[in-house]
């Protein structure tokens, strides 16, 4: 499935909850169906510190040249948002990946949670699973 | 006199204020307070009525806004009992204070080898200067531990009290933690050995008396935006004999008595420590509110906040699974807590959107959070205008979130 199909998913299934109890609730949820990361690799290097909550992001190219996140949070909000973006995210070629445009977290209306004044290394993490995929674009091309 | 809570909160227009369609509880007191009517019309009429630079100036508005300026400063020595209004200097707040004495008088009196106590619950603004300075000077940072209940302890405070130490910057009350600490008795301690003490009162003056010739401390900061004042203004008290040895913290207009290339004359207390256009209209907006503190009475918003702080922690314990952080038998302002194994990003989120305003995270002591070995707690701080009722929906909200959450 195509990084957008996969965000009109999304979009559909927040469709339902009208209310923000709903959502986070839905969102709690989700972050049991993470893709974690493994403790071994909690590292330090693998760690985006926000002062509010922290998320630890892993990121492989496999056979197939596509990108593998996986990622873990301490906060149950944050791991759901973070289980979107994986989800949205994962298993894509690095070129999908840096072309991405990510209107869903706004159609769900998360958008606060990526504003670079909520402290919580979501916009980090963001920003580093776009730099993963430039980086491994750069080694596919070499 | 009966507090009146209802003829309180009319005073603040903000508390009516819905968020996400539900009645704003604000418990973010900590952080900072809402403003009454008074402060708020007070700004406004600077603007208005009297708006013009203060000191130096020949006309009508200069005047008048001097006379309210200057004013402001007799409302401020008067509300913390100082002996001399010129000990009175306006900074942009707590931080700026503590930064102007951690410069000023480390340069004139901190050499290499020279000894500073803090204490290991102070905010970063009462650790992070001190750490400057001792980089500066090549000086040493001592700090005072607490224990499990979030008490200072005074026996290892006089063991680090030594000819070497120079300067003792303790906060008043805790903003995580919400002790009070026992300040006459540092500063005695202090004193019989000559070391002067800086106390941190961001957190105090909004909640119990200060009175700092009864204290004898040597400097005392707070702000104005924690005390129902503007922001952007504040306090530094500070000895007459440490403000006039010490050298001006910053270079610039109003700080000067005369100019030349060859030699410039620095002004007298307490111009000597307000370098450039001071935030006169902050001035004016803090005596307001400090008037206004006074008008109802620092000891009835002290009982106010002891019963909402005795209610609250009584309500909150029988959360089972809820843990407060700072259980000193002398607290005031806030409740620091951990609901459960819930992250407290999660339980702030939550509450937000529930309509009840706490703040989360380390509240800039990470040292405390080391102590405890947590990444941060939930807490709610107590104003004036605060009720019982709006414990109870903290407390419903936080059955909610248990319940999400199980």
């Amino acid at each position: 499935m195509d990084i957008n199909t996969l965000q009109d998913q999304i979009i559909e299934e927040f469709e339902i909850y009208d209310d923000w109890m709903d959502k986070y609730n839905y969102l709690i949820e989700l972050s049991n169906n993470l893709s974690i990361i493994s403790e071994e690799n909690k590292l330090q290097s693998n760690l985006i510190e926000g002062c509010q909550s922290r998320v630890w992001l892993n990121a492989t190219l496999n056979d197939e040249g596509k990108v593998i996140f996986k990622a873990d949070s301490d906060a149950m909000i944050t791991k759901g948002i973070v289980s979107l973006l994986i989800r949205v995210l994962t298993n894509h070629t690095p070129k999908e990946i840096i072309d991405a445009d990510l209107y869903f977290i706004d159609k769900i209306g998360l958008k606060e949670h990526l504003s670079p004044t909520r402290s919580n290394g979501l916009l980090a993490m963001l920003k580093q699973m776009k730099l993963y995929a430039i980086a491994f674009n750069a080694k596919l091309n070499n | 006199m009966s507090y009146d809570i209802n003829k309180i909160r009319q005073e603040f227009p903000i508390l009516n204020r819905k968020v996400y369609g539900k009645p704003l509880v604000y418990f973010d007191n900590g952080a900072t307070t809402q403003k009454p009517n008074s402060v708020i019309s007070s700004i406004n009429k600077v603007y208005k009525d009297i708006n013009s630079n203060i000191h130096r100036g020949v006309h009508f508005l200069s005047a008048q806004s001097t006379d309210a300026y200057e004013n402001a400063r007799r409302v401020v020595k008067e509300f913390i009992n100082a002996e001399h209004i010129h000990e009175i200097v306006f900074t942009s707040g707590t931080t700026a204070s503590i930064n102007l004495v951690a410069f000023s008088f480390g340069e004139k009196y901190i050499s290499e080898g020279d000894e500073i106590i803090v204490s290991s619950m102070e905010h970063h603004s009462n650790i992070v200067p001190w750490q400057m300075l001792c980089e500066r000077k090549n000086a040493k940072l001592k700090v005072i531990p607490f224990n499990e209940k979030g008490d200072l302890l005074i026996e290892e405070f006089k063991i680090l009290l030594s000819e070497k130490t120079k300067l003792v910057a303790i906060n008043h009350v805790s903003n995580t933690l919400g002790t009070i600490n026992p300040v006459k008795e540092i500063i005695n301690l202090a004193h019989k050995k000559n070391i002067p003490v800086l106390i941190d009162g961001a957190q105090a003056v909004q909640h119990i008396t200060v009175n700092i010739q009864e204290l004898d401390a040597d400097f005392y900061a707070f702000s104005g935006h924690k005390i129902y004042g503007p922001t952007g203004i504040g306090v530094l008290y500070g000895k007459e004999k440490y403000l006039n040895t010490m050298p001006p913290y910053m270079g610039g207009g109003d700080m000067i008595k005369t100019v030349s290339f060859e030699k410039t004359t620095y002004n007298d207390l307490p111009f000597k420590f307000e370098a450039g256009t001071a935030n006169y209209t902050g001035a004016i907006g803090l005596a307001e509110a400090l008037n206004f503190v006074s008008s109802i009475g620092i000891s009835n918003i002290r009982a106010h906040e002891k019963a909402l702080l005795d209610y609250g922690t009584m309500k909150l314990s029988e959360i089972e699974s809820l843990i407060i952080y700072g259980n000193s038998n002398n607290k005031t302002g806030a409740i620091s807590f951990l609901l459960d194994n819930i992250h407290h990003s999660d339980v702030g989120m939550i509450l937000d959107k529930m309509g009840v305003a706490v703040r989360t995270g380390n509240h800039c002591t990470q040292p405390v959070m080391d102590k405890f070995n947590i990444t941060g707690t939930v807490r709610a701080s107590f104003a004036m205008y605060n009720t019982k009722q709006e414990i109870d929906i903290l407390f419903e909200s936080l059955n909610k979130i248990l319940e999400m959450f199980s």
